[in-house]
């Protein structure tokens, strides 16, 4: 497939703000049952606010990939079908959800609406972080059930597309949320920096393990399944153009071998090994400035895994349209 | 139900791109809007077209043959691009089975497209949505028209009748009949997207006859044909005729 930056930045950017919203809530439950100490308000609207920040932008990027943006909220209507649909509709309730958590936080609105059994106290941020997080996974698996529903395309169709994106949504977040920690003086950037090298280490074995999977498949359609004729041997000649068509354009990342192989092994170093490295520096001492330069070093990764997924993908469309006479 | 289809004999197909013309002449000056090429006398022409004819060559030198081969949607009776859509742009008629896509409503996302595994839909770089064969929708009802004139452009504008058309789900059309006896099959069918069009395979008439056939089996010894030939008076070999 041709890679789209829209759609990268898209599906890099909102993952970026759900890791952040989930790091968020997690260390507001971890402070509730009394784990960590309780953060300042205005941590948590901040950082609501940079979560949505990244969703904002990663839902501007996604304009840029429609040809009719002004039609775009037609998208919600076939939720029923349709995974990007879905999304269209999960990705503007996460948002809201988020400004709200934000909002309620920066008020500091946390009267106690109910005692939990155990002596919990149950706060509207509880219940909009647990929302928030219920949608951050939706979003989560619709984004990466549209790549996983299309069953022509091999290389996506399969679980662990969903799981990777969660996870490389999720270890991004984390890393920033200990990047902004640190820089907000919050004592957490060794808590969010813990997580963010969990996740960095599942996602790196979840995607090694796609990667290994792609490497073994092997292609259903042939040449002779798609013009019906049994031959071994069989080479076109003509696609019917002659300067390429939207099949050619859209079905082709263009690009040699040695580059897509270049492009994997930059994203293998910068997604895990770097900021694993940023991560465990920045763990030990909660400085700032290792555990921000490890989020920029993985979100340039991030954007080249992203890049590498889509040109790794190979349409069966390509059978034929393999030489422009 | 009825399934409109298209049957495509690759026996009789020239590859003379009639269908390609005629039908982009059709569907260009159509109430949907122009297919606008870019380009078009430049150095990369490209454009939007609902159909297509390629050229394949099968064999190894000099044991080779060219197969042309038009290509336009398929109108698959389990269609893969209609689900994904996010608008409700593409959709299946029920009453005829032909996918379509409403321009009005498509805001070009591109995700039918990569939805369909045989590459048929494809993007208009100036209206902005997503474009596709109709099945000449806009002729094949219309009243103004002559019964002969409503059938799709391409159908009507191929020289040698490699294209047929018609309702592949009535068992006495002309496309079941050529389906069913001269071998229509259906393209990349391990998908199970079960499309509408069928293709007919190239096809040689062969004489299989054996050596024996030949001769004449209760004339072995060939006595007929000895020369000299036996007198008209004497018995030939089957005592009936003689010369």
């Amino acid at each position: 497939m041709h890679p789209a930056f829209s759609v990268i930045f898209l599906t890099t950017l909102i993952g970026v703000g759900q890791g952040l919203f989930l790091a968020l809530f997690t260390a507001q439950s971890y402070a509730g049952f009394g784990l960590l100490h309780e953060q300042s308000s205005g941590f948590y609207a901040l950082g609501s606010l940079l979560s949505l920040a990244f969703l904002g932008a990663g839902l501007v990027a996604s304009f840029f990939h429609l040809g009719r943006p002004e039609r775009a909220w037609r998208s919600a209507t076939q939720w029923r079908t349709s995974w990007l649909s879905r999304e269209v509709i999960v990705l503007p309730a996460f948002m809201g959800t988020v400004a709200l958590y934000g909002l309620f936080h920066w008020l500091g609105w946390r009267p106690v609406l109910l005692t939990l059994p155990t002596g919990l106290p149950v706060d509207p941020t509880a219940i909009l972080g647990v929302a928030g997080t219920v949608l951050a996974f939706a979003l989560f698996v619709c984004t990466g059930m549209i790549y996983a529903c299309l069953r022509f395309l091999r290389e996506w169709h399969t679980p662990l597309t969903v799981i990777n994106y969660t996870l490389f949504g999720g270890a991004s977040g984390f890393t920033l949320a200990a990047g902004y920690a640190a820089v907000a003086g919050s004592d957490l950037a060794g808590f969010f920096a813990g997580w963010a090298m969990i996740l960095t280490g599942l996602a790196l074995v979840g995607r090694v393990a796609s990667l290994i999977r792609n490497a073994r498949l092997k292609p259903k359609s042939s040449l002779q399944s798609a013009i019906g004729v049994k031959h071994p041997k069989i080479v076109q000649k003509t696609q019917g153009s002659m300067g390429g068509s939207f099949n050619t354009r859209e079905f082709f990342h263009g690009k040699s071998k040695t580059f897509l192989r270049a492009v994997k092994w930059l994203f293998l170093v910068c997604v895990f090994p770097v900021p694993l490295l940023l991560l465990a520096a920045g763990f030990t001492d909660g400085a700032g400035l290792p555990l921000l330069v490890a989020f920029g070093v993985q979100y340039l990764g991030l954007i080249a895994e992203r890049w590498f997924f889509f040109a790794q993908a190979n349409h069966p469309q390509n059978l034929y349209y393999q030489s422009i006479a | 139900m009825t399934q409109l289809a298209l049957v495509i004999d690759l026996n009789v197909c020239v590859g003379c791109h009639a269908c390609v013309t005629n039908c982009k002449e059709w569907n260009t000056s159509g109430p949907a809007g122009p297919m606008v090429d870019q380009n078009p006398y430049g150095k990369d022409p490209t454009g939007t077209f609902f159909n297509r004819v390629q050229t394949f060559e099968v064999g190894e030198f000099p044991n080779t043959e060219t197969v042309h081969f038009p290509k336009s949607c398929l109108h698959c009776e389990d269609p893969p691009c209609v689900p994904v859509c996010p608008t409700g742009a593409s959709y299946k008629r029920k009453e005829d089975g032909i996918v379509l896509v409403d321009y009005d409503k498509c805001i070009g996302c591109k995700y039918c497209s990569w939805a369909c595994p045989y590459g048929v839909r494809e993007f208009d770089e100036q209206q902005k949505v997503m474009k596709k064969c109709t099945l000449c929708v806009d002729r094949i009802y219309d009243p103004k028209m002559t019964e002969e004139e409503r059938r799709p452009a391409c159908v009507r504008a191929c020289p040698t009748s490699a294209r047929l058309f018609g309702d592949i789900h009535d068992p006495e059309s002309e496309v079941s009949h050529a389906i069913r006896e001269a071998g229509g099959y259906q393209l990349m069918a391990e998908w199970g997207t079960n499309p509408a069009n069928h293709y007919l395979p190239r096809r040689k008439t062969k004489l299989r006859i054996r050596v024996d056939e030949i001769e004449r089996a209760d004339n072995p010894l060939k006595i007929d044909s000895q020369l000299p030939k036996p007198d008209t008076g004497a018995p030939a070999l089957d005592d009936v005729t003689s010369w």
